[in-house]
């Protein structure tokens, strides 16, 4: 392992330590800055440590202590508080599992913005740099440090608490933990189609922030939901896109490239994660990958089930865009024009993939020049390069053969 | 920390309410201000007459003077506030929460004390 790899892995944990002994974000945060600094400087000369992690969070400590006793100095506090601090130093030397579980209750408190939470938890518990952050989410370096600084502060001021929550909120809780994650996510998975490295390592941070959830929280099924969910987008990431960064559809996907380890302990995760009720969304959306996954032809997969599955998740979360899957699953399942026919009852302006998916529709019906319109009409909602790509060349191949098949019967619905 | 307790609603709104129903969330609350009291949360509070009642002060062209209402530009109002003494943001959010007037449409906004000028 590298040095690097280490600070990947184990700065929230050590953070997350140092802030529960002392409770203050900043402090905190510069003093495992500068353990890191010093590991570098002394470890490749005088070797590794034979327990890293407690050196790390060791030297830090040392570090906060130092600072505190000069900020005393400055005030002139007695011997009181020195006592106090050796006292602090000599226990309890191991980071406990359950500092980074009430970091990132306390990172993904509702309290606290939506982006200032994803900001927050990448910058705690996966050790990203500000610039990092930055530029995986297009923001301006100044705006991210802005809403870094301001989140630490709503924090400290707002007494918001270093704490997993008790029972009575804890579902309300890590709904919005849950939902920092997958938005991390989806945020690196959606841009995946470009090959920004910086966005790509998102979804392995996903990941590894979800085993984490689920390694302490086991008994909570949305959060192996979740996890499932992740790693079974995550088994055809290679696959998405070809060597042009253009778009290959899941039935046109090498199947065998998928990544088998990752559809395994998914499926492991969302039998559990099935088990019980009330189901949880990010449990049955990870059944319906699941069911695409585990068929070994595009011919093979179970749309039925699909189907049936879309629906149940319609009625735990009645959104345009789930309604818009299912009509797709009750398209491949019980016939296209019945999957048309669904999307009628859709409203969803300015949203790319409704038109899109009614030009397949159509293209799919041999209905050739009604497909053209609808591509024409996600064409002038589509923001995404690769997708628009993909888009302009069904058009160009549905035009080419509605020149050549369809002529006479245009002719004829006009007669 | 101390945070207060800020309970806002739309007058017309409330004023609107059956009596049964006024008098059911009044009832509510007055139990409510008693737990806090009782667990020894409460640091004070009161209840606010109308925004009718209001006068405003305001410093124009280096002159202050004096408005009737508060010209507010939200729908809502401020209709009464209690300071509360709380472990972290998460316990007053809980006693936050209970507000009775929550249920009949009206926001509590939780904001800490600056701990210099604590109650």
């Amino acid at each position: 392992m590298t040095l690097d790899d280490l600070y990947r892995r184990e700065y929230g944990r050590v953070l997350a330590s140092l802030i529960r002994r002392f409770g203050q974000f900043e402090l905190a945060e510069d003093a495992v800055q500068a353990a890191f600094e010093a590991a570098m400087v002394q470890w490749p000369a005088q070797g590794w440590p034979p327990n890293p992690t407690s050196w790390l969070i060791s030297t830090a400590r040392h570090k906060v202590v130092d600072q505190l006793r000069h900020q005393q100095m400055r005030e002139r506090k007695g011997d009181e508080l020195r006592q106090h601090l050796e006292l602090m130093l000599e226990c309890d030397l191991e980071a406990e599992p359950l500092d980074s579980l009430r970091l990132i209750f306390a990172c993904c408190h509702p309290a606290l913005a939506r982006p200032a939470q994803v900001a927050l938890t990448l910058h705690t518990l996966g050790g990203l740099r500000t610039e990092e952050i930055a530029r995986a989410f297009m923001v301006p370096v100044p705006t991210l440090a802005q809403r870094l600084v301001r989140a630490k502060a709503k924090i400290r001021d707002a007494g918001i608490p270093f704490e997993v929550p008790d029972d009575t909120a804890l579902g309300e809780r890590l709904e919005s933990v849950l939902a920092v994650i997958y938005l991390i996510f989806n945020e690196g998975y959606a841009a995946s189609f470009g090959d920004d490295w910086v966005r790509g390592d998102l979804c392995a941070e996903a990941i590894r922030l979800g085993r984490m959830l689920v390694r302490l929280l086991p008994a909570e099924r949305e959060a192996r939901g979740l996890l499932a969910l992740m790693l079974m987008h995550h088994s055809r990431r290679d696959t998405r896109t070809d060597e042009a960064g253009d778009i290959v559809l899941l039935e046109e996907q090498d199947r065998t490239r998928w990544n088998v380890d990752e559809i395994e302990e998914g499926s492991a995760h969302i039998e559990v994660a099935l088990r019980g009720s009330p189901l949880g969304t990010y449990a049955v959306q990870a059944a319906i990958a699941a069911l695409h996954a585990q068929a070994a032809t595009p011919a093979e997969t179970d749309w039925r089930r699909i189907a049936a599955l879309y629906s149940l998740l319609y009625a735990l979360q009645p959104t345009p865009v789930v309604a818009l899957n299912r009509a797709v699953a009750i398209a491949m399942a019980d016939g296209l024009e019945a999957g048309l026919e669904q999307l009628e009852n859709i409203h969803l302006p300015n949203y790319h993939l409704l038109p899109a998916t009614r030009a397949d529709l159509l293209r799919r019906l041999g209905r050739l020049d009604e497909a053209a319109v609808h591509y024409r009409e996600a064409l002038k909602l589509v923001t995404h390069d690769a997708e628009r790509r993909f888009l302009e060349c069904r058009l160009r191949e549905v035009m080419a053969n509605a020149a050549d098949v369809d002529l006479p019967l245009a002719g004829s619905k006009e007669g | 920390m101390q945070y207060m307790l800020m309970c806002c609603i739309d007058e017309a709104l409330w004023n609107g309410l059956p009596d049964a129903e006024r008098d059911a969330v009044m009832n509510d609350y007055n139990a409510l201000i008693q737990e806090m009291v009782t667990s020894g949360h409460y640091r004070g509070g009161a209840r606010l007459q109308s925004v009718d009642s209001a006068t405003t002060l305001r410093e124009q062209n280096g002159k202050v003077v004096t408005l009737d209402g508060p010209f507010a530009e939200s729908r809502e109002q401020l209709g009464g506030f209690h300071v509360v003494e709380c472990r972290d943001l998460d316990e007053a959010l809980g006693l936050a929460r209970r507000i009775p007037p929550l249920r009949v449409g009206g926001s509590v906004e939780v904001r800490p004390v600056d701990p210099a000028y604590r109650l």
